[in-house]
C-alpha cells in the first residue's frame, strides 16, 4: 500500500468519525427541539447521497497529521523498528522479513535518510562480549537492509550490549524482549 | 600526611617501655608468611584496639584488621576490647599464648591544629622484637588512608611483598534506569567519589599504569565511544569515536598505547592506537568477534576474547601482530581475561553449567582454580601485588563488589554505594 493511499484512507476515516460525532451531538440537541427541515441538502446525510459536501470540514490535528507518518502508523511495516533474535543467534528470522524489507526499500528510495541499527542482548554473560554479540545482531540487520538497496553510508551498526534492556527481569520473556536490534532514524 | 619512623620508645617513656626497648632486632625472614598458593598457612596476628585521645573519626584498628583479613594471608586473632597504646607495656608471651605470632598496638590523638597523630608498633611475639614502628600526622579526611598505609606496612613487614590496601579501585554504579556513575573508591570500597555521571551507560573502566587517568566506554553520545579521563582534573576526551562501536580499552604497561575493540571495519576486532587517540591500526584479523584485549605485564603479548573457534575463549598473540594461540580449553565460554602482575596467572570468567564464575589459570601448568561460589561473576581484576582479585557479582539481584584471595579461600564483600554496582577495576600502586 502506498503512503498516499494510506493517507487517503486515514483522511476518509477521520471525516467519517467527525461526521458521526456531529450527528450524535445534533441528536441530543434535537430531542426537545422541533425537527429542522432539510433546506437544501446541507446535512451530511444529504452529502452522502449527492457526492462531496462543499461545506464539509476535515479536522486536522497538527500532531496526528504527522501521525500519518508511516513510521508511526501501526498498519505500516515501517512503524515496526525492532527485530528480535533467538538465544545466541544473529539470524534475522522470517517473521521480521516484512520489517526489514520495508526499511530497506524505504532507505533505498530515500537516500538522504540515515539510521542507526542498535544491537542488544539479554543480561547473561560479560558486558564487553555482549557488546560484540549485539554488534553482530546490528550488523546482520544492516546487511539485510543493504541487500534491499540501502547503502552502507546510510546505516551505522552500533551495539548497546546488555546495557539497555527493554524489559527488566531474569525471565525467558524478558530475555526474549531484550535480544533485539532497533532501527533508529536520525 | 607525614610519617616518621619510631625506632625506639622515647626517653620519657622508658619506664613503661623497658620491655620493648630491650627487645632485640631479628631477621624479618623468620616472620614472613610463607606464600605457597592453595593451602598456605594464614599468619596469626592480633591488632589491639588503638588508644584514642579526643574524637577520632575513623576506627583505625578495625580498618587494619579488615584489610589484613581480606588479603587471605592473615588470621586475625581476637584482641579483646582493651586499647593498648603504642607506648604501653605489653606481655608478648601472653599474646603468643593466645595464638598471635605478631601484635600491633597503637594510638590516635587529636592535635591542637585539628590534625591527628597516629602511631603504631608491630611486635613479634615469638622473638619478642619490634618489627616496625611509625607515626603519622594526618588530617581527618586521610585517617582511613593512614589506616590502610599502616596495614600495608604490616603486610609488607610480614610477607615481604607490597600491600595494596592504600590503592584505589574504580567501578560503575547504576542508580536508576537513567543514571550511571563512574566511581573511584579506596581498595576496601570506602570513600566512593563520582568521577563521571551520565544518563547513559558507562562500562569498562581501565586505569592508566600511573593511576592518573581512566579509560572507559561511555554511551553518552548514543553509541559506545572510548574516552580517556584525567582523574584529578576531570579533563576528558574521546579517543576512539569511529563509525560503529568503540569499546574495551586496555593500557599498555608503558601507558603509551591503548588496545581497543572497534567495529569500523565490520565485526568487532582489536586495534592498537596511541593513548591520545591517533594512529589506530588493526591488530586481530578474524571473521568473528575479537574483543577484551589485555596486555601482558611485559607488554609483549595481548590476551583477548575470541569466538573464532565457536564459543568465546581466551587467546594470546604478539602485541606486534601475528598468529593467535588459544589459552583456555575448559568449557565452552571463557571471557574477560586479566593477567596477574607477574604474568603467571590468568583470571577470567567461565560459564559452567549456566553459572558465570571467576577462574584463575596458572599458565605454566594449566591448573585452573575456581575463585568464587557465586554464579553471576563479572570483570575480574588483579590487585597490583597479584595476591587478590576484585570482581563484580550479584546478590539478591543487585550487583555488588567482592574481593578474593587468588586461591579463592578468602572472599569478602566490599562496601559500596546504593545501586547496582559493576565493572570494578583495581588501580595501580601509586608512588
Amino acid at each position: 500500500m502506498t503512503v498516499q493511499r494510506l493517507i487517503r484512507a486515514a483522511m476518509a476515516g477521520a471525516v467519517l468519525s467527525f461526521a458521526l460525532a456531529g450527528c450524535s451531538s445534533v441528536d441530543l440537541e434535537e430531542q426537545k427541539a422541533a425537527p429542522i427541515v432539510d433546506a437544501g441538502g446541507s446535512s451530511t446525510a444529504g452529502a452522502a447521497a449527492t457526492g462531496p459536501d462543499p461545506r464539509a470540514v476535515a479536522p486536522v490535528d497538527a500532531q496526528s497529521a504527522r501521525g500519518l507518518d508511516p513510521f508511526t502508523d501501526p498498519n505500516n511495516p515501517l512503524s515496526k523498528k525492532s527485530v528480535y533474535f533467538d538465544f545466541d543467534s544473529f539470524v534475522v528470522k522470517s517473521e521480521y522479513q516484512s520489517v526489514v524489507e520495508a526499511h530497506g526499500k524505504y532507505l533505498a528510495s530515500t537516500k538522504n535518510r540515515r539510521i542507526a541499527v542498535e544491537g542488544h542482548t539479554d543480561e547473561r554473560g560479560g558486558r564487553e562480549y555482549n557488546l560484540a554479540l549485539g554488534q553482530k545482531r546490528a550488523e546482520a540487520v544492516k546487511q539485510r537492509l543493504m541487500l534491499l538497496g540501502a547503502s552502507d553510508a546510510q546505516i551505522e551498526a552500533v551495539s548497546f550490549g546488555k546495557e539497555k534492556p527493554s524489559a527488566v527481569g531474569s525471565t525467558e520473556e524478558a530475555w526474549a524482549q531484550n535480544r533485539r536490534a532497533d532501527i533508529v532514524y536520525k | 600526611m607525614t610519617e616518621k619512623t619510631i625506632d625506639r620508645p622515647s626517653a620519657g617513656r622508658r619506664t613503661v617501655c623497658a620491655a620493648l626497648a630491650s627487645l632485640p632486632a631479628v631477621s624479618l625472614a623468620q616472620l614472613r608468611v610463607e606464600i605457597t598458593g592453595v593451602g598456605s598457612q594464614q599468619f596469626p596476628i592480633a591488632i589491639a584496639p588503638f588508644a584514642r585521645s579526643g574524637q577520632v573519626p575513623a576506627d583505625i584498628d578495625a580498618i587494619i584488621r579488615a584489610d589484613l583479613a581480606r588479603s587471605g594471608l592473615f588470621r586475625v586473632v581476637e584482641a579483646g576490647s582493651q586499647p593498648i597504646a603504642e607506648n604501653a607495656p605489653v606481655a608478648l608471651a601472653d599474646w603468643k599464648a593466645r595464638g598471635a605470632d605478631a601484635l600491633t598496638i597503637g594510638g590516635a590523638s587529636r592535635l591542637a591544629d585539628g590534625r591527628f597523630d597516629i602511631r603504631f608498633r608491630l611486635l613479634d611475639t615469638v622473638k619478642q622484637a619490634q618489627l616496625d614502628g611509625l607515626s603519622y600526622t594526618s588530617p581527618a579526611s586521610d585517617l582511613r588512608l593512614t589506616a590502610h598505609r599502616i596495614a600495608d606496612r604490616i603486610y609488607e613487614k610480614l610477607t615481604g611483598e607490597r600491600g595494596v590496601f592504600a590503592t584505589r579501585i574504580a567501578y560503575i554504579v547504576q542508580t536508576s534506569r537513567t543514571s550511571w556513575e563512574l566511581h573511584i573508591a579506596d581498595a576496601d570500597g570506602a570513600n566512593p567519589q563520582a568521577a563521571l555521571r551520565s544518563r547513559e551507560p558507562i562500562i569498562s573502566p581501565a586505569w592508566s599504569p600511573d593511576g592518573s587517568r581512566l579509560a572507559y566506554v561511555s554511551f553518552e553520545s548514543g553509541k559506545p565511544v572510548v574516552y580517556v579521563h584525567a582523574v584529578m582534573t576531570g579533563e576528558r576526551r574521546a579517543v576512539a569515536n569511529f563509525r560503529g562501536s568503540n569499546s574495551a580499552p586496555a593500557w599498555s604497561p608503558d601507558g603509551r598505547t591503548l588496545a581497543v575493540t572497534l567495529t569500523r571495519e565490520g565485526n568487532s576486532q582489536v586495534f592498537l592506537m596511541n593513548a591520545d587517540g591517533g594512529n589506530a591500526r588493526r591488530l586481530t584479523t578474524s571473521g568473528g568477534i575479537d574483543t577484551e584485549p589485555c596486555f601482558s605485564p611485559d607488554g609483549q603479548s595481548i590476551y583477548f576474547t575470541s569466538d573464532r573457534g565457536g564459543g568465546p575463549q581466551v587467546y594470546r598473540m604478539p602485541a606486534t601482530g601475528g598468529s593467535a594461540q588459544r589459552v583456555t580449553f575448559n568449557g565452552d565460554y571463557n571471557i574477560s581475561p586479566r593477567l596477574s602482575p607477574d604474568g603467571k596467572l590468568l583470571a577470567y570468567v567461565a560459564r559452567r553449567s549456566g553459572r558465570f564464575q571467576v577462574q584463575v589459570l596458572e599458565l605454566a601448568s594449566g591448573q585452573e582454580t575456581p575463585v568464587t561460589d557465586t554464579s553471576r561473576d563479572e570483570s575480574p581484576s588483579f590487585a597490583p601485588n597479584g595476591r587478590m582479585l576484585l570482581y563484580a557479582t550479584e546478590v539478591n539481584g543487585r550487583g555488588i563488589l567482592a574481593s578474593a584471595s587468588i586461591d579463592g579461600r578468602v572472599r569478602t564483600r566490599l562496601s559500596g554505594p546504593n545501586g547496582d554496582i559493576r565493572e570494578p577495576t583495581w588501580g595501580p600502586f601509586i608512588k
